[in-house]
């Protein structure tokens, strides 16, 4: 099935928030703090302005709690003394005119009385850079299994490494852009977001307003990425703001280099691993340490945090595993949801620490990998038991296979000898990503799904779930479609508004299919039970809608259902014990590279992705999501470098901040494996992050296989290529 | 802001003449990128010159190519003739985008004087000539000494680019090496055009020093038939030619570092003084 709105999009008829006509209307534009740390001392309005003509708004102005509400109150909604970071909201304006309400920001002069920021969350906060605690420890956590002291004193080999990330940009095509207006008493907010939801509960705390009085309506978003899962709820307080002080209806969108310096990127981090192996070189213990770089606010960092540690172990059998995990506090930009979630920076690690584990072993990585990959009856880190019957040593033999793994190594063995400057190489990770909520927080969302028969026999599906271009509209369709007997074209995506939709939880860790397919299954089966007939379909149905509505003019023909828990998962939140996820998508990359010692260049040549799913709901968009998100995972690996200076990006632009081309990458050769998952949509498992995890690790183990260096912290620029081929400290 | 539309290019050299800061304008393509927050650059005043028609002409003559100050990026890379000059198409096609190619001209990547411009390097390899007009008269300024620093032309304000002379000379040795941050729509860390005619060796670097530049040191060096036995051994040689910065794409030491390496694997082949 075809994409729903692909031809809107590609003929540019697709109407995003920036495009809506608004009649007359201000924008909006937000003055932010200098410095990364201080206190505030006073606001200087510039004489030159005339500030009558504009709408201000203040702290004092925020009618509810000045907090955006999340997982702690840290993170005020506009800064009323204590500044955490530089960019931080503190006054806005709005005004007819885009270009004085620009330059207007600039006339603001904020006092500031500077305090000592913190930066690097790699070593310990000074006495006058605590913020938090005795360590500006944001959050916690650790799983433990077996005995990993007792593990590593009797092993025969103990390998070390230190594996490290970069921030990396979303660069959602969109930028941030909210609309807010009143109408009839309700405050109504229109915008890009991936979940309606978080927005409508932040803004309900922050601006005193129950859920009748305020009303949040998503508008087709250009690229989430998981940089529109909390931060909208920012843009949309502050445009509400403006919205109420104004009563007019006031827009805001963040320009590029706005946007760039002034939201959430991925988590920097560093991971440290000690691991003790038998003389087989089959795993004894795993000892690793997460450390995440938080940001000023909490943000989402303590679930990110628990998805790193979840998945730093890897999809490896071993015994004693020791995980501790800490995101610290700093004064950087707060970081944020990115695709992923935190897997991709400890798989990329343990991935990495695997080739060197095996280097030092003189063990081919492929072997190793034979040797320690999980198999059914063995047990994850949480000492969740893996029993689906997949055949993980086959996932990774077929992606070999599919790459000429052994005959290609040959070849670049020859190649590397006699050429002048290229050397090729190849790289292999093995990994995994569990779908949905971790743990109990599935059961903790409770999502709701609803459908209705419409009069004409068509079926409405409503879901709080967002199409951001990954193409849940099209999947979600073609489910209920499959459900009911029906064609795509009879079933109505109801557009995500929460005065009409229930809340089928965010747009988030790949579960819009897996999860909230789900349960728009079940939904659909309770509309045929409320017609008296679980079997209805097709025709049949139509005409049973139709004759109820004939029956009951003017009645609504809903059905609904809940999230229902697989069977048998439990999870023990205090002791990180027990199932973390229902199901983990399952996958083997290789990634071919070559390396020109001239420029010190990495380009990736060859690029081959297998992984079991469950079961493929939509070969298109599927594959789409695997491509896009390895050619992301490309970029993270090698390009993409925040440059930051007092905690901020400062290469803010698309100029300086490089994000592949299709120039930079290969064709990708996307497999696909199907071991249906009973407990998802029609047999799926999530796809959504899985494909982050995977290039980093082998691109990294493709340039150790090409140069015999060890290339541990991404991204994997020139600048830092050469500093690990020649030995020279020319780039921090 | 104030926009002047010449409607022919004797009018644009009055305004010129009238109003010397006024900024010339062709493709724009360099202006719009930061246009919204650029709230110094709307408070200037335009010259628009886009309309001059006159001035996007092409000429082949027996010795020479003359583009006009309107040629596109992509009025060379579509032309068969300068199959002649080689490194122009070749120059033309890494800049920017096709969009930025039909638009930008190479008198614009002149005058705007950025030290990474691709398109100066291909032109001063081949001993390009800038031809400069005003009121009171016309002349020729070798693109080789048409910088004397960061943004610093030799062109008088009243002074416009009416076109820009490349002699045809038969070359046995050519070489355009770009390197990006990535394979395209990238600006340029390190760059370099070489080239070797019955004229001599030219080396030109961009990216290296304030301006593009030709690097005569270098081009002394080659000559002489001293020998180079490593990338390294240009490196004196290049220290004296240009001095690389610290920025936010790139660092010195690796322009300096990557620079050598390139210069040495592309002259290795053509040099015998090269081993």
């Amino acid at each position: 099935m075809q994409r729903i709105e692909g031809v809107s999009k590609l003929v540019g008829r697709e109407r995003y928030v920036d495009d809506l006509d608004l009649g007359e209307h201000l924008w909006g534009a937000t003055v932010r703090s200098p410095v990364p740390r201080g206190r505030v001392t006073d606001l200087r309005f510039s004489a030159e302005v005339d500030w009558s003509e504009f709408t201000i708004v203040v702290h004092t102005d925020v009618p509810g709690d000045n907090t955006v509400f999340l997982l702690e109150a840290d993170q005020p909604v506009l800064v009323a003394e204590e500044i955490r970071h530089i960019h931080e909201p503190i006054v806005l304006l709005a005004h007819p005119s885009r270009d004085a309400v620009r330059r207007a920001a600039k006339q603001v002069d904020v006092g500031v009385d500077p305090a000592d920021p913190y930066f690097d969350f790699r070593a310990a906060p000074t006495a006058g850079q605590l913020q938090r605690g005795d360590d500006n420890v944001l959050k916690r956590l650790e799983i433990n299994k077996g005995d990993v002291g007792a593990a590593l004193a009797a092993a025969a080999h103990v390998v070390e490494g230190v594996y490290e990330t970069g921030a990396q940009e979303h660069v959602y095509l969109e930028t941030q852009g909210m609309v807010a207006w009143v109408e009839d008493g309700v405050v109504c907010i229109k915008g890009s977001m991936q979940c309606p939801y978080y927005v409508a509960k932040a803004a309900e705390r922050a601006l005193g307003l129950d859920r009748e009085h305020l009303r949040v309506m998503h508008a087709p978003t250009g690229g989430g990425f998981g940089g529109k899962e909390e931060f909208p709820s920012i843009i949309a307080i502050h445009t509400a703001l403006l919205a109420m002080k104004s009563g007019q209806t006031v827009k805001m969108i963040y320009e590029r280099t706005e946007d760039m310096a002034a939201t959430t990127k991925r988590h920097p981090s560093r991971v440290r691993h000690r691991t003790g192996l038998d003389g087989d070189g089959c795993l004894l213990a795993q000892d690793i340490e997460v450390i995440l770089d938080g940001g000023a606010y909490q943000t989402l960092s303590p679930v990110v945090l628990s998805r790193a540690i979840i998945h730093a172990a890897g999809p490896y059998t071993c015994d004693n595993v020791r995980i501790v995990g800490k995101a610290m506090l700093t004064n950087s930009v707060p970081y944020g949801a990115f695709r992923g979630f935190g897997a991709p920076q400890s798989q990329f690690a343990n991935e990495r620490h695997m080739d060197v584990v095996a280097g030092r072993l003189s063990l081919d990585p492929v072997e190793f990998r034979r040797r320690n990959l999980i198999k059914d009856g063995d047990c994850t880190a949480t000492g969740q038991v893996i029993d689906d019957g997949t055949d993980r040593v086959g996932v990774m033999e077929l992606a070999l296979a599919r790459a000429d793994y052994f005959d290609r190594r040959a070849e670049h063995r020859n190649f590397n000898a006699q050429h002048a400057y290229l050397r090729r190489g190849l790289g292999l990770a093995t990994f995994f990503h569990g779908a949905g909520f971790t743990g109990a927080g599935e059961v903790h969302l409770a999502s709701r799904v609803m459908v209705a028969g419409l009069p004409d026999g068509r079926v409405e599906v409503l879901t709080s779930s967002t199409e951001m271009g990954q193409g849940s509209r099209t999947v979600l369709t073609q489910i209920a479609a499959q459900r009911l007997g029906y064609a795509p074209v009879d079933i109505v995506i109801v557009d995500p508004d929460t005065h009409r939709v229930p809340d089928s939880g965010p747009t988030v860790a790949s579960r819009t299919s897996m999860v909230v397919g789900r349960i728009l299954d079940d939904a659909c089966a309770a509309l045929r039970q409320r017609l008296g007939d679980a079997e209805l379909r097709g025709d049949a149905l139509r005409a049973a809608i139709a004759a109820w509505h004939r029956e009951n003019p003017g009645g609504r023909l809903s059905a609904e259902a809940s999230y229902r828990p697989p069977p048998g998962v439990q999870w023990d939140e205090e002791n990180y014990r027990g199932e973390a996820y229902g199901a983990f998508a399952w996958a083997a990359y290789v990634a071919e590279v070559e390396v020109d010692l001239r420029t010190y260049t990495v380009r990736c040549i060859g690029f081959r992705a297998v992984q079991e799913i469950g079961r493929v709901l939509n070969e298109t968009l599927a594959r789409g999501q695997i491509q896009g998100g390895v050619v992301q995972g490309i970029g993270w690996a090698l390009l993409e470098e925040c440059m930051l200076h007092e905690g901020a990006m400062v290469n803010n632009q698309l100029t300086n901040y490089v994000i592949p081309t299709s120039a930079d990458v290969p064709p990708i050769d996307v497999i696909f494996l199907e071991n249906p998952y009973e407990e998802g949509a029609l047999g799926a498992k999530g796809i959504g992050e899985l494909p982050l995890d995977g290039p980093a690790p082998a691109l990294a183990n493709a340039v150790a296989d090409a140069l015999g260096v060890e290339p541990n912290v991404i991204p994997m620029t020139p600048e830092r290529m050469m500093d690990l081929i020649e030995g020279t400290a020319t780039h921090d | 802001m104030r926009v002047d539309l010449a409607t022919s290019f004797e009018e644009a050299l009055r305004i010129k003449a009238e109003r010397s800061d006024v900024v010339p304008v062709a493709g724009g393509t360099d202006l719009l990128v930061h246009w919204p927050d650029a709230h110094a650059l709307q408070e200037r005043d335009w010259l628009d010159l886009s309309a001059l028609t006159e001035l996007s002409h092409i000429h082949f003559e027996p010795d020479t190519v003359v583009l006009g100050a309107l040629a596109t990026y992509w009025d060379v890379i579509q032309d068969q003739r300068f199959r002649a000059l080689p490194l122009l198409p070749a120059a033309a096609a890494t800049v920017g985008s096709l969009q930025i190619q039909t638009r930008g001209t190479w008198a614009g990547n002149i005058a705007n004087a950025s030290p990474a411009a691709d398109g100066v390097p291909a032109l001063m390899v081949y001993d390009a000539e800038v031809q400069l007009a005003s009121t009171s008269g016309r002349r020729s300024v070798p693109l080789a000494d048409f910088y004397h620093g960061y943004k610093q032309l030799e062109a008088r304000p009243e002074e416009l680019i009416e076109s820009i002379r490349v002699p045809l000379r038969p070359h046995d040795f050519e070489n355009f090496t770009k390197v990006g941050s990535r394979a395209a729509q990238a600006i340029t860390k390190v760059g370099m055009a070489v080239a070797h005619s019955a004229a001599g060796w030219r080396i030109v670097a961009n990216s290296m020093a304030p301006t593009v530049r030709r690097c005569r040191t270098l081009e002394r060096l080659v000559e002489s038939g001293g020998t180079v036995d490593s990338p390294d051994g240009l490196l004196s040689a290049i220290r004296a030619d240009v001095n690389p910065i610290d920025d936010i794409r790139s660092t010195a030491a690796y322009r300096e570092r990557v620079f050598s390496r390139l210069l040495y694997q592309t002259l290795l082949p053509a040099c015998s003084s090269f081993s």
